[in-house]
């Protein structure tokens, strides 16, 4: 694998974020987003804890909206200008194409979720936090977001369509994340073994995310989410390589 | 290494469609193959897999020596590629683009700039070198294209209908370029104007239906024409019929026919050779006034009609 190609292509693409709105839209929407669920929904003042909590809990449910919006170009934008003809006979495999792809979008993710950092001198000036735990929130944020990216590049590879594969994206998050929810594991509860139920919850998102943001830092969860990027990114080079000539 | 270009057997099946069904041909230095043939007749999808973007069905392409199919690699950096449309990113300006490409093929540095500006010069891109893409007209994203694809100096070009949607002064300036890369490069144009079998190519492949319908030089592709080396002829004050007569006990001549006003006349050769020296004298010999006399090369729009629609099948000529 060539680092040089994996890190022009992610130039091109990061570069292509601010040649249009999209890039300043979506970190707007996210700050606002960010903004507002932690204060209103997640009552970060009537808490009266100095954490980032309320902040991180909201994530996973912007992530859902907003990351589709992020990764449904990354490929059938490609595929419906025929630009794919272009960068598939330049001299970058496909795997080179897909994570350099994948690591513009990533670090576009990164850039606004640490656009928040008024958030936390906030609440360092409010009171003593463990910045352990909110270094470790944001970590556990950062890996959640590269699954999401990584499931929304290889559905953004299937269609032409940037819109289909906003709604697919949109309903696969979904399905990783409601996977550890209180009601649909209630639903399993009354009559399926336990070891499903542990099986199910394990390929949460959620689960995953709720133990590292509340300052776990357990390899374990690192794992779960780098395997679900990994996987997703391999599923993505695949379909790359079956679809790119339709 | 002359061969710069081997193609055996190259097949690709899309279901039940043989778009590329057996296609065999090779490229050397110096040469420009004309890719001919009609709309769907597999022009662009041999061309896809020549450059390892389609993974043919069947049957193996070699590019400076590397298989497309072991080491795509090798073969995508040893030659540039101007697709179908010339597809670019639209949201790029040419100079970010370029720059692009300029990476990608490993440039650095003094390299990088002198072969970005080299190639904005040579396509004719400088003045729209920092406007959108997408806001250029399709003539400048033609040439953005072509400027890419020659921007690392490969031995090998696959251009798939370079002058697609530029006005005569483009084309003109576009073949001229191609003129001048061709002695030092291996080049694959695909066209469907048949004036630029004369202006560009070395050698023409008529392909259609999925199949090579012809291989050999653009004289031998006219040569197949009835025009072939026909006599436009004009006599003042004369009798039609009597220099018709006349013509007709000539050997070298097929046939004649009458054009209009019974002032011209157009003269078919037997066996197709050149015969207007002979035609000449031999006109004068009998104290007609020869107004106008010339050859005809060929027509290509009807070779071209003949081959494609399959009324004589194969017509492989030798190399």
């Amino acid at each position: 694998m060539n680092m040089r190609n994996i890190w022009f292509i992610m130039k091109r693409e990061l570069s292509g974020y601010f040649a249009t709105p999209v890039a300043y839209v979506f970190i707007i929407i996210f700050l606002l987003l960010t903004g507002f669920s932690t204060f209103f929904v997640g009552n970060f003042f009537e808490r009266g804890e100095a954490d980032l909590y309320p902040f991180f809990s909201v994530h996973p449910w912007i992530y859902i909206l907003l990351i589709p919006a992020i990764s449904m170009r990354l490929w059938s934008e490609e595929r419906k200008n025929g630009s794919i003809e272009l960068l598939m006979t330049l001299p970058v495999s496909v795997f080179e194409a897909v994570l350099g792809k994948f690591l513009a979008a990533w670090a576009f993710t990164g850039l606004a979720l640490l656009l928040n950092f008024p958030l936390w001198i906030t609440v360092n000036y409010l009171g003593t936090p463990d910045n352990g735990v909110i270094f470790a929130g944001f970590l556990g944020s950062l890996l959640m977001a590269g699954g999401f990216l990584a499931i929304g590049a290889c559905i953004s590879a299937t269609t032409k369509n940037q819109v289909i594969a906003f709604v697919l994206s949109l309903i696969v998050s979904l399905i990783f994340v409601l996977s550890g929810y209180g009601i649909v594991l209630d639903f399993f509860s009354g009559w399926a073994p336990t070891t499903l139920i542990h099986a199910i919850s394990s390929f949460s998102f959620l689960t995953h995310f709720d133990a590292i943001s509340k300052g776990v830092i357990d390899i374990r969860d690192m794992l779960y989410f780098a395997s679900v990027i990994m996987v997703w990114l391999f599923a993505n080079a695949i379909v790359v390589n079956a679809r790119k000539a339709d | 290494m002359t061969l710069r270009i081997e193609i055996e057997d190259l097949a690709k099946h899309f279901g039940a469609i043989k778009a590329v069904d057996g296609v065999s041909f090779s490229v050397r230095k110096g040469e420009v193959l004309g890719f001919l043939g009609p709309n769907g007749a597999g022009k662009s999808t041999t061309m896809k897999m020549i450059t390892g973007f389609l993974a043919p069905t069947r049957g193996t392409v070699r590019v400076c020596g590397h298989d497309v199919l072991t080491d795509p690699i090798s073969v995508k950096a040893c030659l540039g590629y101007l697709p179908e449309g010339a597809p670019a990113y639209a949201d790029m300006t040419p100079d970010g683009f370029l720059r692009f490409i300029a990476d990608i093929r490993g440039l650095t540095g003094a390299d990088k700039k002198r072969a970005v500006a080299s190639a904005a010069d040579r396509a004719q891109i400088k003045t729209v070198m920092f406007q959108p893409i997408e806001t250029l007209s399709k003539g400048y994203k033609r040439r953005v294209g072509l400027a890419q694809a020659i921007l690392h100096n490969p031995p090998v070009l696959i251009l798939d209908e370079p002058t697609d949607g530029l006005d005569p002064n483009q084309k003109y300036e576009v073949r001229t370029l191609i003129n001048e890369m061709a002695h030092d490069k291996a080049i694959i144009i695909s066209t469907h104007i048949l004036e630029e079998v004369h202006a560009l190519c070395t050698r023409n492949v008529v392909i259609a239906n999925g199949q090579i319908q012809f291989d050999g030089t653009p004289s031998q592709l006219e040569a197949m024409s009835d025009y072939h080396n026909a006599v436009c002829v004009s006599v003042a004050n004369i009798d039609g019929n009597a220099f018709t007569a006349f013509l007709n006990g000539l050997d070298f001549i097929a046939k004649v026919e009458t054009l209009s006003a019974n002032r011209g006349f157009r003269i078919y050769p037997s066996n197709g050779r050149q015969i207007t020296l002979e035609l000449a004298q031999v006109i004068r010999g009998n104290g007609w006034e020869i107004d106008s006399l010339y050859a005809e090369n060929g027509r290509l729009d009807e070779v071209f009609r003949t081959i494609t629609m399959g009324a004589t099948g194969s017509l492989r000529s030798s190399i």
